[in-house]
């Protein structure tokens, strides 16, 4: 089993976390999905350097992780693909700026560094979010939510489409490395003269596969309708569920909760 | 009713894969549809689901045109059993792959049930009912792909290939369930003795061109015909 298989098996897992049962799971969709946006909005609008007021904000993904049953540790280990990618984003930010904005004790903390962090935490902060909300509500679920939502169908057909082309694009990159090393034995990984053609390949048969995917939906009734995914109107738990994210959200928002926590030990 | 009317298609300009293919399949028929690998067999489904478009001759099917218009309507009453079942399958589960078709036309949850436990009865596959779709065998796999469709109880029903990668087991299952489905099929195939089995009618297709037309008695045991065009005779008249 190569590590796109790996990649795989855990996209499917994901639909038997969605399965699962919990208070998480059972709110409704639509209110995971709108208290979601709004954390991801309410940790991208921390300043760059606001390191110490974005802590608190753990605490909601992992609260939530702690009530549904999936531990947080999941998380990082599906996602341990795309991890890398979130932590490089503001990698380069040390160089570019070097004006110390910190000392302890004797190490100098420049504002490059901790935008870099903050940059960091915010990224698996929303990674956390998102990867929460898929594995408390499936894909279905979630579409079916945003079109009784009265999103458009475009956009919600694409975000089915790009998950589902996500694991095609993964089987194709199983199928096809498998096939490369069956024919270069002793060969570690795809020599760099291969990637051209082998990302072009790859690119041409996923895409192959993901229309003929989007017309067997067609063929068998699809006309933007989620009538598989079972939908019921908002409960008062949905709306308490989201008042008290929105409010807590705020909360940590405006009031420097981890500096005064600090002041009051120092 | 099917009905190709002088139908010609190319994917690329210059390299025709149809050339003027005219045949119609009555309602109640069961049509085998056979040639060698490239002769077009997958191309005339496709063009007949609207997933090509027609742009020379006319196609109806179930009465209607297939064209833009109409699409919806004819694909209604038709049910498609693809080559490739990686490319059908697009639910996690074998149960929700199935519930897809027949709620997406309107059918209550009961029903559709109903239907699906029908379905994986005819086939005798009750035990992939919640199995994970990528985590079956290629056989199984084509197997759930066909009771998907079955599920939807068309109209007319298309099949590409359905007896390919099977055991000889399911082979037998999918031939007893082709033979008690009423209705109009069209069958392609390489499995001449599968086509022997289920199809009154068969159509030969070489070059993108009908070659043959007439009763499956007669054309499948015609050893010059079948060789002449890189087919072989089925296998129980090879024998004798
Ligand atoms: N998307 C495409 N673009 C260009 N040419 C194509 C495409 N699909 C098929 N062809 C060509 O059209 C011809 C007929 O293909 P088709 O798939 O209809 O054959 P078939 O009779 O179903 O063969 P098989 O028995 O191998 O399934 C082949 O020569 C093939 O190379
Ligand atoms: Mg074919």
């Amino acid at each position: 089993m190569n590590k796109m298989d790996a990649a795989l098996r855990e996209l499917a897992g994901m639909d038997d976390l969605a399965a699962l049962s919990s208070g998480i799971h059972r709110l409704h969709p639509a209110v995971k999905f709108l208290a979601t946006i709004l954390y991801i909005f309410t940790v991208a609008s921390f300043s760059r350097y606001a390191l110490s007021g974005l802590l608190p904000m753990v605490l909601w993904p992992v609260l939530l992780y702690q009530m549904s049953g999936i531990p947080v540790s999941l998380c990082f280990r599906k996602l341990r693909f795309v991890l890398p990618l979130v932590l490089a984003v503001g990698i380069w930010n040390p160089l570019l700026d070097r004006v110390p904005v910190l000392q302890i004790v004797t190490l100098t903390v420049t504002g490059g560094i901790l935008s870099m962090c903050t940059l960091m935490l915010k990224g698996v902060l929303c990674l956390m979010a998102s990867f929460l909300l898929m594995a408390t509500t499936g894909i279905d679920r979630l579409c079916a939510a945003l079109r009784a939502m009265h999103v458009p169908e475009y956009p919600v057909t694409l975000l089915l489409l790009t998950y589902r082309y996500i694991s095609v694009m993964l089987r194709e990159v199983s199928v096809m490395t498998d096939a490369y090393s069956l024919r270069a034995p002793g060969q570690r990984g795809i020599h760099f003269s291969a990637w051209g053609s082998f990302l072009g390949q790859l690119l041409l048969r996923s895409m192959d596969r993901a229309q003929s995917l989007y017309e067997s939906m067609l063929l068998r009734g699809y006309r933007g309708g989620f009538h598989y995914a079972e939908t019921r109107p908002i409960a008062r738990k949905d709306w308490l569920f989201l008042g008290l994210s929105a409010a807590s959200f705020a909360f940590f928002r405006l009031v420097p909760v981890a500096q005064i926590l600090g002041g009051m030990f120092v | 009713m099917i009905e190709f009317a002088n139908v010609s298609y190319a994917y690329e300009k210059d390299r025709p894969v149809l050339r003027d293919v005219s045949f119609t399949v009555q309602d109640g028929e069961t049509v085998g549809l056979i040639g060698c690998n490239g002769a077009g067999k997958s191309t005339v489904m496709k063009l007949l689901l609207g997933l090509l478009p027609c742009t020379e001759g006319r196609i109806t099917a179930a009465g209607l045109p297939v064209d833009k218009a109409h699409l919806p309507q004819v694909r209604e009453r038709l049910g498609f059993v693809l080559q490739d079942p990686d490319a059908q399958m697009f639910m996690p589960t074998v149960y929700e792959d199935m519930l897809f078709g027949p709620l997406n036309y309107g059918m209550t949850r009961e029903e559709a049930d109903r239907r699906i436990d029908a379905a994986l009865k005819q086939l005798r596959i009750e035990h992939l009912k919640g199995r994970h779709n990528h985590r079956l065998s290629g056989g199984e796999k084509r197997m759930a792909a066909i009771a998907t469709i079955l599920a939807m109880q068309p109209e007319i029903l298309l099949m590409d290939e359905p007896t390919a990668a099977l055991d000889p087991y399911n082979r037998r299952e999918v031939i007893r369930t082709i033979g008690d489905l009423s209705g109009t099929k069209v069958i392609t195939s390489h499995d001449l003795d599968m086509i022997y089995d289920t199809c009154e009618r068969v159509i030969l297709l070489h070059d993108g061109a009908v070659c043959a037309d007439g009763p499956a008695e007669q054309v499948l045991h015609d050893r010059e015909l079948l060789e002449s065009h890189r087919l072989e005779l089925p296998l129980r008249f090879s024998v004798s």
